[in-house]
């Protein structure tokens, strides 16, 4: 048995991907299926006088339209609240809502039908500062109202000060997850009146509840299969097309794709929420931190999505790894009629620190001190009390990580090597080349924890089933069913890994994930190795517990060992060997009388809600994390060459060390992303940047090799000792690269992405616009 | 609404004909739409991120920014017709070998492109293969170990020249 827990495993869909043969849910067509496309409403807030699809139906070609005036069941849906229509029916709340949708015999006949549907609207003044979204004079967007959460935590004696005391604003902007490939489907009706969905998503079982409920069906009549899935980030787990499909594809009677482009994926799925920040630390003049007190405020946008939940992360997280005898932090996340917000890898975590590591920086100027040295001075250990209450467990060894981080060589200085600088070296790269003598280099630092698994209570289990069989040729074979969305991350390699360490079998098969097995939970929150890699291994073992005691049984074997068939007998390589009971048989032999089954529901350690004061214990877990960055400046042109990147990082037991480099080297790149390239701007609630054109991504260009090192500490409670590892270097990418960058040119750049227009006429101090507004401290 | 456009192409080595075809389709939207060739992925209808990367009478190109009509009469070579020999086995390999493949949304665009560029560029160091690989966007993995493979096949085809030249 080889490609057990432990080794860089294959992944089982690999080669089918670089064949281009692994099917996308882009890629899947039957006969006679139709195309869906959706009308969206071209205003950020408008009133809807009428919709009429008169015309649109008679054009030939044309199968159905479908409005907010066909949705059956509830007519909202939404994550955590349903408050977002499946078709806007009298107000449309951002520019992009759907409003209508047909289905026709091909895309153009399609497309012919949305222009051929018209909308009266009214336009409406939209509303789309989140700092004035709870002002008294700023209109109801929404029967629900505009704030959708409120967080204050205190924790301590907040009026505490110190002697040093930092204190400023902070923006980020708004940033896509841009998965490569665009929302997808294949919806076909069924014979029973149920409808069956093969579709890219996150979470099969929170989409089957939304639509279930939105077409009036029992969950039992909608059935989801996964299809492949081309990277998600947090953009997949809400419902985007899944509904409007359904719609008509029982109203046409025949299958439906229905998928979008790059300008609809952008309008279609939530963002990563803006947040304006204001942070103040006080500290005493040895650089102990004494108080942190932070307000934000999250633009939500129209709708919930996941906002409650991105604004405990971003609260509960906002005083960063750090040791505070006193803290006070607040914030809200309000409705405008901007693009809605929710899920984006590290949920919250990014934006709060982007905004503790600068002032970290800064209180380290203030003192005295060296950054690194302030970090080790401050770190959490386990054991200690977070602002929430909640007592640090372990491991968490933030202050090991900092250290390692700071110890890793450093880059050649930007003129040496054996060319000197080169087109390909400099900040500008081939097409804008930087005088070299116009270059200058930073270095920076940022250390983050990110929580692990869903919080405040929930219970997010994760079902598998294992069977244990023999094979057409006689060999045994583990076969496994998850509802886990494989969207990328690995989980198909790691539940393979699982089941070969646990049963001893070479040969693994992995059904189809879909919804005839129970939930798996949400493929996001870092927590699928640990929840559903729990219920895998949980599912194995019984299956092992039950074929050991048929064995036992059949031997005749004495009813203690039957009962507890593992403390004499183990399988091994193939094997079923028991010495005390001098048994040992081939794994196929035991086979030989029939498989074996078992399902297994994994549960994480309970968690408490936040109380009103903002006290619980809301995180199951923690990892971390500490980037250190090296950037070069075009002092002319204001652009940024991110010369190398070092992490290190906790996480916990590597059960495949391969898949372990792809998510922390991804994971850091779209950090990078956000750092200095990637934002979604808006103008008046509208994206001007809807494409690959303008919203632009890291390129191999853009992001230098990773210098990684894991620390390894095994997490206690979590399966083998595994801690989710995709979300902490997103977290701490972003502000060590703001923090080299501010290092190189010495302004303060409190606005996240750094722009070239923030990097030039360095003589003025002052930042550029977009020094932020921010939320004044009540 | 078709049009009625006919276009013969070499696809993967073999002749196809579209017709019915609008003159204003792209390359990208006949080969998956009309020839059923979803081995070449759209992504972006840009030219900007390489998903769609063929080679089109033997150079590299995007094809969503190719007219289908300027591709008539054309060789048309997606990751599925570069074969199963050779250099593009190797890159095929190599992507597996070194976890290269998370998503793998860009992975045939990214086989095309690099079994093109090491064609050309056998010996690119790494920031040549930066730079030129910069046309593909990779969302998964943060491009390391798409370099890393990209390196390892050089590695090893230099130890096979090595090799031949004794």
């Amino acid at each position: 048995m080889s490609g057990g827990v432990g080794a860089s495993a294959r992944r089982p869909d690999g080669p089918a991907k670089v064949a281009g043969t692994f099917p996308y849910a882009g890629d899947l067509r039957v006969p006679g299926m139709l195309h869906g496309r959706t009308l969206r409403c071209p205003h950020p807030r408008a009133r809807i006088r009428r919709v009429d699809t008169a015309t649109a139906r008679q054009l030939p070609g044309v199968a159905a339209v479908v409005t907010a005036a066909d949705v059956p069941g509830v007519a909202t849906y939404g994550l955590i609240i349903a408050d977002q229509p499946v078709f806007a029916a009298t107000e449309a709340r951002y520019a992009g809502e759907p409003v209508a949708a047909v289905a026709a015999v091909d895309a153009r006949t399609a497309r012919r039908a949305l222009a051929a549907i018209e909308v009266d609207y009214e336009p409406l003044p939209p509303h789309t500062d989140p700092a004035l979204a709870l002002a008294p004079d700023t209109p109801r967007l929404h029967p629900a109202g505009n704030l959708y959460r409120e967080i204050d935590v205190r924790h301590g004696d907040p009026d505490r000060d110190g002697p040093v005391v930092i204190e400023d604003h902070y923006v980020v902007g708004m940033q896509d997850q841009a998965f490569l490939a665009p929302e997808a489907a294949l919806i076909t009706p069924a014979a029973d009146g149920g409808v069956d969905l093969r579709v890219a998503t996150q979470w099969l079982h929170s989409d089957r509840e939304q639509l279930a409920a939105c077409l009036a069906l029992p969950e039992d009549l909608v059935r989801l299969t996964l299809a492949g899935v081309g990277g998600a980030f947090g953009g997949r787990e809400d419902i985007t097309l899944q509904i409007h499909g359904a719609l008509l594809a029982r109203a046409a009677g025949a299958p439906v794709r229905i998928a979008y482009d790059r300008v609809e994926s952008f309008l279609g799925h939530p963002h990563r929420h803006p947040a304006r920040m204001w942070f103040r630390h006080t500290a005493t003049r040895a650089g102990d931190l004494v108080s942190v007190q932070a307000r934000l405020v999250l633009d939500g946008g129209a709708y919930a999505s996941s906002s409650p939940a991105v604004l405990a992360n971003a609260v509960t997280h906002a005083a960063g790894p750090y040791r505070v005898p006193h803290a006070r932090l607040h914030g809200v996340v309000v409705r405008t009629n901007n693009p809605p917000c929710g899920a984006m890898r590290g949920f919250g975590v990014p934006q709060v620190t982007i905004g503790h590591e600068a002032q970290l920086d800064r209180l380290a100027d203030a003192v005295g001190l060296d950054p690194v040295e302030l970090r080790v001075r401050n770190a959490i250990c386990p054991g200690d009390i977070l602002p929430t209450g909640q007592v640090m467990g372990g491991p968490l060894p933030a202050r090991e990580l900092i250290q390692l981080v700071a110890a890793r060589p450093l880059p050649p200085s930007p003129t040496a090597g054996p060319a000197g600088p080169t087109g390909l070296t400099l900040p500008g790269g081939l097409p804008a080349a930087a005088d070299p003598s116009r270059v200058r280099r930073g270095v920076g630092y940022a250390l983050a924890y990110k929580n692990l698994l869903f919080s405040e209570g929930m219970d997010d289990s994760s079902v598998a089933r294992v069977r244990l069989d023999l094979a057409a040729d006689g060999t045994p074979r583990a076969s496994i069913h998850s509802a886990c969305a494989e969207v990328g991350q690995g989980f198909v390699a790691i539940a393979e890994q699982i089941a070969r360490t646990e049963l001893g079998v070479d040969q693994v098969v992995l059904r189809p994930a879909d919804t005839a097995i129970g939930s798996a939970g949400s493929t996001s929150a870092s927590r699928q190795t640990w929840m559903s890699g729990g219920a895998v291994r949980g599912a194995c073992v019984a299956v092992a517990d039950r074929l050991l005691a048929r064995v036992a049984r059949t031997a005749g074997l004495p009813a203690r060992v039957v009962e507890a068939p593992g403390a004499s007998l183990r399988i091994t390589a193939g094997r079923i060997v028991g010495a005390e009971a001098g048994l040992r048989l081939t794994l196929a032999d035991a086979l030989a009388a029939g498989p074996v089954e078992a399902e297994f529901t994994f549960h994480h350690r309970r968690t408490t809600a936040l109380d009103a004061a903002g006290q619980g214990d809301p995180h199951v877990a923690f990892a971390a994390a500490a980037h250190r960055a090296v950037v070069d400046v075009d002092l002319d042109l204001g652009l940024v060459r991110v010369v190398s990147m070092a992490l290190a990082q906790d996480c916990g037991t590597v059960l495949n060390p391969l898949a372990l480099r792809g998510q922390v080297e991804g994971g850091t790149a779209q950090g990078l992303g956000l750092a200095v390239m990637e934002e979604l701007v808006t103008d008046g609630g509208r994206v001007t940047n809807p494409t690959f054109h303008d919203y632009l991504l890291p390129t191999a260009a853009d992001v230098p090799d990773l210098d990684f090192v894991a620390v390894t500490e095994p997490q206690p409670e979590a399966p083998y000792g595994v801690k989710g590892v995709g979300e902490a270097p997103t977290c701490t990418a972003t502000p060590a690269i703001v923090a080299a960058i501010r290092a190189a040119v010495g302004r303060d750049l409190r606005r996240v992405p750094v722009r070239p227009q923030d990097l030039v006429d360095l003589e003025n101090p002052v930042d550029l616009p977009g020094a932020p507004g921010g939320d004044p401290p009540a | 609404m078709s049009g009625g456009e006919t276009y013969r192409l070499h696809v993967d080595g073999f002749p196809r004909t579209v017709s019915g075809a609008w003159i204003g389709d792209s390359l990208l939207t006949v080969l998956r739409d009309a020839l059923g060739v979803t081995a070449v992925k759209d992504a972006c209808e840009q030219g900007r991120c390489g998903a769609c990367s063929v080679l089109l009478d033997g150079r590299l190109a995007a094809s969503c920014t190719v007219l289908a009509a300027d591709a008539d009469g054309a060789r048309v070579v997606t990751v599925a017709g570069l074969g199963t020999v050779g250099l593009a086995r190797a890159v095929r390999a190599t992507f597996l070998a070194e976890g290269a493949v998370q998503c793998g949304f860009c992975t045939p665009g990214f086989v095309v492109a690099v079994t093109d560029l090491l064609t050309r560029r056998p010996d690119a160091d790494a920031d040549e293969l930066r730079e030129a690989l910069a046309g593909n966007i990779c969302r998964c993995t943060g491009y390391g170990r798409i370099i890393a493979a990209v390196q390892a096949v050089q590695r090893d085809r230099a130890v096979q020249r090595d090799r031949d030249a004794r």
